[in-house]
């Protein structure tokens, strides 16, 4: 699923509680972080919900796997792996969430609240993007 | 001061009356009316706080204690009329056992640095509960990182009522010198037996702190009848601004301490090389205080105390009681912390949804709750949750906003499943 595409699917709904089950049902379908990398090591420190992050690189690309114990939240990332997975370092920089959030009407999430796990997240993919930017 | 305050004892409590007096309270959130259920994190204030602070800003502020000029005479004035209304909201037996701080969490830290740092030793022990918020554990770990003192945390059952047991097996202990604990649970809402707990302490001559923040504004405080040694309460739960909190100490500690910060307004003479302080409060009270806000708290003590803390009390008991049946009818919430005294606050889960997806759930249906640890990660641990829900009642609160709770909480399943 592309950027757009996602933008799309969330416009077709007329109703938050809608949007909020498509959301719950895309975290859903995202496969589960192994027990042994929900791990201290991979942890995103929030106050309110836990969240794993595990980024990679290849072929100049960057991967992340994530989870989270909110359903929402890893309804969440799911959109953020739409946004920022197996993409270049670069366009990751150049990917403003917070927007895509809005358009999608779920925008309170992202408010840059030090203590939702959340916020935290899209900071550590984007220190992991600026770090390999330095890189190259 | 308003229609809702001037009304008589005897009067039925008028919640609708009430709730105009509050202006944030006809908002909307998400479109929704607003369902403001996270008054233990912080009330909403009512309008004669907010006329009052506007009205000493506009007409009669400068700074307090120092200027000559008839407008410092009349910012003082106010400024100590406020502390007058603080010590008969608590019944201190004189004006000078209240000392004003930022917040009830800097309250506990100028107890734990002057009164800590001058009486305890290596080896004392600070008897603390596990209901305890964040504010009455940390500053003690730090003065026993400093000192190397001893906490001693009194358990609490399945019901997170405190085990009484326990603590007289702990004043036992001939080390221990002070009890700070907390009067009502700010995550469970369990009421403290604090007045037993006060007693047994005394007995063996040991001071207790306690922290009132949440008994001040749900239960009320009589410092006196409870002979506590020192109380911190926060003036934004007790419906005033933020940025000032009280500490009660009785006069005969108080002098007895060594000041906490030092600067200007607690100053008796400064020279290079000596400096001798005032007496108190003022000793404890350093720097330019937050004047607008410390009137502001004294505004919200007369709106509450208008409206009569008995008449409050009754309210929100019933609109706890009916919000706890309400719950239990539920089959998928779980209410945490079961203690047969509780009051104003129910902690709840739901299963196998994450307290912050339900907390923005209910909060796209206009029902602010509180989701978290609320700042006592201990309990939490004890009850083997990582976070709660939280939905906490003031005296604006009604059944119909129990009822909207509880049909967002139905809606939360549903998304779920």
């Amino acid at each position: 699923m592309t950027e757009d595409e996602l933008i799309e699917n969330f416009s077709l709904f007329d109703d938050w509680e809608e949007r909020y089950k498509y959301l719950i049902d895309l975290g859903r379908r995202l496969p589960d972080l192994p027990a042994e990398l929900r791990s201290d090591a991979y942890k995103v420190e929030g106050c309110m919900s836990q969240v794993w992050l595990v980024p990679g690189a290849e072929d100049g690309r960057l991967h992340f796997r994530a989870d989270s114990d909110s359903a929402i939240v890893k309804g969440l990332i799911a959109v953020l792996m739409v946004l920022y997975d197996g993409k270049t370092a670069r366009e990751i920089l150049d990917t403003d969430a917070g927007a895509v959030l809005d358009r999608m009407d779920l925008g309170s999430h992202i408010s840059p609240n030090r203590r939702n796990g959340f916020y935290a997240m899209v900071e550590t993919i984007r220190k992991t993007a600026a770090a390999a930017a330095g890189n190259t | 001061m308003t229609a809702a305050a001037k009304t008589p004892a005897t009067m039925p409590y008028d919640v609708h009356a009430v709730r105009a007096d509050f202006p944030i309270l006809s908002r909307q959130v998400h479109g929704r009316p607003l369902v403001y259920l996270d008054s233990a994190a912080s009330a909403q204030k009512p309008r004669h706080v907010i006329d009052t602070m506007t009205e000493v800003m506009t007409a009669e502020y400068a700074n307090v204690h120092r200027g000559v000029h008839w407008l410092s005479a009349a910012a003082t004035r106010r400024f100590e009329e406020a502390r007058t209304k603080v010590a008969r909201f608590l019944n201190a037996a004189e004006d000078r056992e209240i000392v004003f701080t930022r917040n009830a969490t800097e309250a506990v830290n100028l107890v734990a640095s002057s009164w800590g740092r001058a009486n305890l030793r290596e080896g004392d022990e600070v008897v603390i509960s596990w209901l305890e918020h964040h504010a009455n554990i940390v500053p003690w770990q730090m003065l026993r990182a400093e000192k190397g003192i001893v906490l001693k945390v009194v358990p609490v059952d399945d019901r997170g009522a405190l085990v009484m047991e326990e603590y007289e097996r702990l004043l036992a202990s001939p080390r221990v010198r002070l009890v700070a604990m907390t009067a009502m649970s700010n995550a469970l809402g369990t009421i403290t037996p604090i007045a037993e707990v006060i007693e047994l302490a005394h007995a063996r001559g040991i001071p207790v702190l306690v922290d009132g923040c949440q008994a001040v504004t749900h239960l009320g405080v009589d410092v006196r009848a409870l002979d506590c040694d020192f109380l911190v309460l926060s003036g934004h739960k007790l419906y005033g601004p933020t940025g000032v909190g009280v500490l009660y100490g009785k006069a005969e500690l108080l002098s007895q301490m060594p000041p906490y910060q030092g600067g200007g307004d607690m100053i008796a003479r400064v020279t290079f090389e000596e400096t001798t302080f005032k007496d108190i409060p003022q000793r404890f009270e350093a720097g330019t205080p937050a004047i607008v806000e410390v009137i502001g708290l004294g505004a919200a003590i007369d709106y509450v105390s208008g409206l009569g803390l008995d008449r409050i009390r009754a309210h929100e008991q019933d609109v706890f009681d009916y919000a706890s049946r309400r719950l239990q009818e539920l089959n998928s919430v779980r209410v945490v912390g079961t203690a047969p005294e509780r009051a104003g606050i129910l902690s709840f889960t739901m299963e196998d949804v994450h307290p912050h997806d339900l907390a923005t759930i209910l909060d796209r249906s206009g029902v602010a709750v509180r989701a978290g640890h609320h700042c006592a990660q201990p309990l939490m641990d004890r009850f083997g949750v990582p976070a709660t829900a939280r939905a906490s009642f003031g005296l604006y609160s009604t059944r119909e906003e129990v009822d909207a709770l509880v049909a967002g909480l139905e809606r939360v399943r549903e998304i779920f499943g």
